[in-house]
């Protein structure tokens, strides 16, 4: 298979400052596993190990969330383009005002009581997600002067392998902070980039109700990928 | 748009894989669970624990990084729902404010541990090994001497130690498949 050049952020992005200290200097050794390597395979999550509503970040609470109400759904699909079932997913996010609700985040905007921001779901056999949420608002940063991230959900998914383990962001079509943010320009091929924005989806969209996007993942080195 | 993706019951053909991006600062919230360090209950026998420190290019301790282990079968745990006896053969534990972390587990089958490595600032995870002990072996007979020994874990009391070195002297190695 030929590696895709471009697709990945290189570790060291000057522009984000928090990789410089963190970049390893070193490249990864490049390392051919053997059949058994234990990185070739990976956790099998139940589905009771998760919570009825865990999909559904509007109804974490008693009341109904501030902002704009979303559906976000798409498949995870393998570099051969199969379905990946049964595999779990993790978002968590800031609220409609841009605010996360972990103690560290200090912008002065409005924690929602209704809104936590934390779900997961698992695929089902084709490989779909859906998830329920709230538009999350862009926040300011301080990596450097006017530093704001634009609007997005950050995704944790397995996959079949350790060797497919991703966490990524998706973020929402035509933001005007795309060219200003160092982390989504850390992406060195630009049509890369566009795998992370979501595509708005009147399909999905539930009438009077909630915006639909769709947003497919695709993820890399698979264990039974042929050469 | 310009992702092309096969449509749902299209045969399969090969698709451009989705970019990472950083776990940023803020997942403490949401990632780590209640006993996700540990993949053994305490008490468990012939339960180890792995601990160490997560450590930056200026040798600055990682307050916000997070870690998963894999011992290289589910188990019978539960990788998410704690509880009851057993081994769950997935971990995760973040780090404290010191840059530290703590796994309980039960022993690999083999000699090694798999280890990804989350953090602000880094763009993408890093992926290496815990070896318990050192000994022929195809990666690690593949490093020069002086790297090699970043992968192998030093025995500690009940367990043994394993400091991630993200940048700079002694930096951890990192792999990728
Ligand atoms: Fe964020």
């Amino acid at each position: 298979m030929t590696k895709i050049v471009g697709t990945h952020p290189p570790y060291l992005s000057p522009d984000y400052r928090s990789s410089v200290l963190r970049a390893p200097s070193q490249p990864p050794v490049v390392f051919a596993a053997d059949p058994d390597a234990i990185e070739l395979t990976g956790p099998v999550f139940g589905h009771d190990e998760l919570g009825a509503l865990d999909a559904d970040l509007t109804r974490h609470h008693a009341g109904e969330p501030i902002g704009e109400r979303i559906v976000v759904t798409g498949r995870v699909l393998d570099a051969a383009g199969r379905p990946v079932p049964g595999t779990l997913l993790e978002i968590w996010q800031a609220n409609a005002a841009g605010r996360y609700a972990h103690e560290g985040d200090r912008h002065p905007a409005p924690l929602d009581p209704n809104f936590t921001g934390a779900g997961r779901c698992l695929t089902d056999e084709e490989g779909r997600y859906r998830f329920v949420s709230i538009k999350p608002g862009a926040y300011p940063w301080r990596n450097h002067h006017n530093a704001w991230r634009p609007a997005h959900i950050h995704f944790s998914v397995f996959g079949t392998a350790f060797t497919q383990r991703l966490v990524t962001q998706m973020y929402f079509p035509g933001d005007p902070l795309f060219p200003y943010d160092p982390i989504f320009q850390s992406i060195p091929d630009p049509a890369a980039r566009e795998r992370l924005v979501s595509r708005f989806d009147l399909e999905t969209t539930v009438p009077e109700w909630a915006l639909g996007y769709r947003f497919d993942i695709v993820l890399g080195r698979t264990p039974t990928e042929e050469s | 748009m310009t992702v092309l993706l096969p449509a749902e019951g299209a045969p399969p053909t090969a698709v451009a894989v989705t970019p990472s991006q950083t776990v940023g600062p803020f997942f403490g919230y949401a990632l780590p669970y209640g006993g996700g360090p540990d993949l053994v209950p305490e008490g468990h026998p012939g339960a180890i624990t792995i601990t160490g420190r997560v450590l930056d290019g200026a040798g600055e301790p990682v307050p916000d990084a997070l870690l998963e282990l894999w011992l290289g079968s589910t188990g019978t745990r539960g990788a998410l729902g704690r509880g009851g006896p057993g081994v769950s053969g997935f971990g995760r534990c973040p780090t404290t404010q010191d840059g530290v972390y703590r796994f309980r587990t039960a022993r690999p089958p083999g000699p090694y541990l798999a280890l990804l490595v989350f953090a602000r600032g880094l763009l993408r995870s890093v992926a290496t090994r815990v070896y318990l002990q050192d000994g022929p072996d195809p990666l690690l007979d593949a490093l020069d001497p002086a790297r090699r020994a970043t992968l192998i874990a030093e025995p500690d009391g009940e367990g043994y130690r394993f400091d991630v070195r993200l940048q700079g002297e002694k930096e951890t190695v990192f792999l990728e498949f």
